[in-house]
């Protein structure tokens, strides 16, 4: 089985992924907008499934496909101690431009 | 007040970015981004004390912070200047002592609104790789400094113990 940054790592599927984040949608609506066949669509989608970023509700007749976000949120626990590190940064560069634009006031 | 950090780091892509907004004209944070002096009181990260070697913000202009503390190998970073457009615009080559040759090629823009600036930085590697070494290298600093946070307050529980 791949794992979730293998599935990510296609340009198709992250374009999946966004048309989801917007809705939940239907095979024949992802088709259209993608522009692709619906084989192509459809093996995109279960690998999408396979690393539950994709899930699947049955409604009468129709799949309607939604977005799980919870594997996105390990991504980005991954981030987490970079944007810290980066945050505390900013937060001198804020006093610092603070102090700045007093000097300035005080011109 | 403070602005939100945006740090967007795709699976699979070879770049990073970030977004942050400043209070205070662009005019201001071009001047903090790019004077020596100025640069030395933020850049970098605790325990480690940052000095700016060359900060030549010109086109073809050098770049070197070298960042050092205690029990550690002083850690590089540096670059050269290729745009250079104030207040709008910095382009520069980024690269990192612990992984020399990996180059970035970071370019940040700076918009005003209403008073408030708005950072993007877009840094762009040369694999996926090169980028996440980076962030990984990022955070074992970031790591550090809470190892450093947590003995400070361990040292002052023994003292009050």
């Amino acid at each position: 089985m791949m794992t979730i940054y293998e599935a990510l790592a296609e340009p198709t599927r992250r374009r999946i992924l966004d048309l989801l984040r917007e809705r939940p949608r239907l095979v024949g609506e992802l088709v259209d907008l993608l522009e692709m066949s619906q084989p192509g669509v459809s093996k995109h989608l279960r690998v999408l499934r396979e690393v539950g970023l994709v899930d699947v509700r049955q409604d009468a007749q129709r799949r309607w496909y939604e977005l799980r976000t919870d594997p996105l949120a390990e991504i980005d626990d991954w981030l987490k101690p970079y944007r810290e590190l980066l945050e505390a940064r900013y937060r001198r560069l804020d006093n610092l431009l603070e102090e700045l634009k007093r000097q300035e006031e005080n011109k | 007040m403070m602005g939100t950090l945006n740090v967007i780091a795709e699976p699979g892509k070879h770049d990073l970015v970030l977004t942050r907004e400043f209070d205070a004209p662009r005019a201001l944070v071009f001047r903090a981004m790019t004077e020596p002096e100025l640069v030395a009181r933020w850049w970098g990260h605790e325990p480690f004390a940052t000095t700016v070697e060359a900060l030549d913000a010109r086109p073809g202009g050098s770049w070197r912070f070298t960042m050092t503390g205690e029990g550690t190998e002083p850690m590089s970073h540096y670059g050269y200047f290729h745009v250079v457009d104030a207040p709008a615009q910095v382009v520069y080559t980024y690269e990192f002592s612990g992984m020399p040759g990996h180059i970035g090629l970071v370019t940040a823009t700076l918009e005003e609104r209403d008073g408030k600036t708005f950072l993007t930085e877009q840094s762009l590697f040369t694999s996926v790789e090169d980028r996440d070494g980076v962030i990984a290298s990022g955070m074992e600093h970031g790591a550090a400094e809470s190892w450093d946070r947590l003995e400070t307050v361990a040292r002052s529980l023994v003292v009050t113990a």
